[in-house]
């Protein structure tokens, strides 16, 4: 195996990063450091409670692997991903889709699922190579951004008003 | 916005289920413990683990005050929002001298512009105003240390302080600015706003990633939250001389809200209600923010200095402190 894809594969993080790498690049780095106000936003608290009282019957709820991935849901051979709302549903892909490359590195073969109970919808995700491609720019992506002494700046989107982060990046 | 409680009555906090209770002799009401952030003590209360470790589990301060009101000491829970990161480059600020004027400068500048502008509208002190100017434009570009900061700060604060003798009833003269122990009634009501505004603000800087020891203005061995000290400076004169005035002014507070004993002179409980009552307004008081386009209260202020001073420390943005523009 040529040494740049080892290197690749040692490259780990948690989910969330690579969602956020979709949302806001600024929001990865900050959280990477643990700079985080998630837990002061009545958004976050939200989604939380709606993480624990969707789908009270599925048993595998909440899966840790190796102390780094957190699977919401496990069920039917399928990884699933539970979300608000579908308003960031490329960030919310890419993160089911390294779900799906990190097992697959661990020889797990798993469709993906995106659960979207406030909308009453779902997303059937399948790993493909362009995708499993995507994932690996992603992952040196994160890293390079997140080994930078400062913070990318704040740049003003739609979302920023919605986000936990609002007043800290422009106040 | 998540809520301050003040107790200034006796009894105990008690948990019970999961539902927390101030009970007194005569009632028994529960408090909305999701919506708290911090609960000002001035009461006699008991409390006991039970309740300790609940209101942790919702990283709600507690902050004790004694029997005359001055500030004894806070229950802070284990502090969530840790980063090594932050902290390190805290401390990098306050090791490079350069560095740590910058930061005590923008303090105190902070606090000389919020003096200036509460003396601003009142005719009576504006002999006061032009001898702070001067004092200040003098001294401000000559600063070469800490104590010649703090120093030039003392002088600016005299004649702040000075001033007062002309706008305030007469019952309030004050011959000058005294602490530990404040032996008159004007005296006792600046330490006793301060020492709310002091837990306040840690209370803000718990909720951020700032470790609140590592200061630059005071030295981080002066007091244990002494980086408090230094975003107090912007808000003492921001808030509590402003809440001061108008209690005297309107006489809502007299001198009948006083106690005596030995040499001390502090509030009395009725005086205390009347007072962090209107402190409580003040706080909650919101004003638009130019940049976020939002109403931010005052005490959303004291947050978003934390905030700038984050992103100073990591490299984000030069820090730049509030002066109130409205």
């Amino acid at each position: 195996m040529p040494e740049e894809i080892q290197e690749l594969q040692d490259l780990k993080f948690q989910g969330i990063k690579i969602n956020y790498l979709y949302v806001c690049k600024r929001k990865l780095w900050l959280f990477s450091k643990n700079i985080t106000f998630e837990n002061q936003s009545d958004k976050v608290l939200l989604g939380r409670i709606l993480h624990e009282y969707s789908y009270p019957k599925e048993e595998t709820k909440e899966v840790l692997i190796d102390n780094l991935i957190m699977i919401d849901i496990l069920s039917d051979g399928a990884v699933r991903e539970v979300k608000y709302s579908s308003k960031m549903k490329e960030a919310d892909i890419m993160q089911v889709m390294y779900y799906l490359y990190y097992l697959k590195q661990k020889g797990i073969e798993k469709q993906g699922v995106i659960n979207y109970p406030k909308e009453r919808r779902k997303e059937t995700l399948q790993l493909t190579p362009e995708y499993e491609q995507k994932v690996k720019e992603a992952l040196s992506e994160i890293e390079e951004i997140t080994s930078q002494a400062t913070p990318p700046p704040a740049t003003k989107q739609k979302v920023c008003k919605s986000c936990a982060y609002f007043e800290f990046c422009w106040g | 916005m998540q809520k301050t409680l003040y107790i200034t009555s006796n009894g105990r906090l008690r948990r019970k289920d999961n539902t927390l209770y101030f009970e007194t002799e005569t009632e028994k009401r529960s408090i909305d413990i999701e919506n708290i952030e911090q609960i000002h003590i001035f009461g006699e209360v008991d409390l006991n683990t039970k309740a300790l470790n609940y209101i942790s589990q919702y990283g709600i301060i507690l902050h004790f005050y004694n029997y005359y009101g001055f500030y004894a000491g806070s229950f802070v829970p284990r502090k969530k929002s840790v980063s090594g990161d932050v902290v390190v480059r805290q401390a990098l600020h306050y090791l490079d001298k350069e560095k740590r004027i910058f930061l005590a400068y923008c303090f105190v500048e902070s606090a000389v512009y919020h003096m200036m502008r509460n003396l601003r509208e009142r005719k009576e002190a504006e002999a006061f105003l032009n001898a702070i100017e001067d004092e200040w434009e003098n001294g401000r570009f000559n600063i070469s240390s800490i104590s010649e900061l703090m120093g030039l700060e003392g002088r600016v604060r005299n004649i702040y302080y000075s001033s007062f003798n002309q706008f305030l009833p007469e019952d309030f003269y004050m011959e000058k600015r005294e602490k530990r122990p404040p032996t008159n009634p004007i005296n006792a009501l600046i330490s006793f706003g301060n020492s709310l505004i002091y837990s306040t603000v840690l209370t803000e800087i718990y909720h951020t990633q700032l470790d609140p020891s590592i200061s630059f203005l005071h030295e981080p061995s002066e007091k244990r939250f002494s980086l408090s000290l230094d975003i107090s400076e912007i808000f003492k004169p921001l808030i509590v001389d402003s809440v001061i005035f108008k209690l005297l002014n309107n006489r809502q507070i007299t001198l009948e809200h006083f106690d005596e004993d030995l040499n001390y002179c502090y509030l009395n409980q009725e005086g205390r209600k009347i007072f962090i009552n209107e402190l409580r307004n003040k706080l909650e008081t919101t004003v638009r923010h130019r940049q976020l386009n939002r109403n931010v209260s005052y005490k959303g202020y004291i947050r978003l200095e934390c905030y700038k001073l984050i992103k100073h420390f990591i490299g984000d943005q030069v820090y730049s402190p509030l002066k109130a523009w409205w």
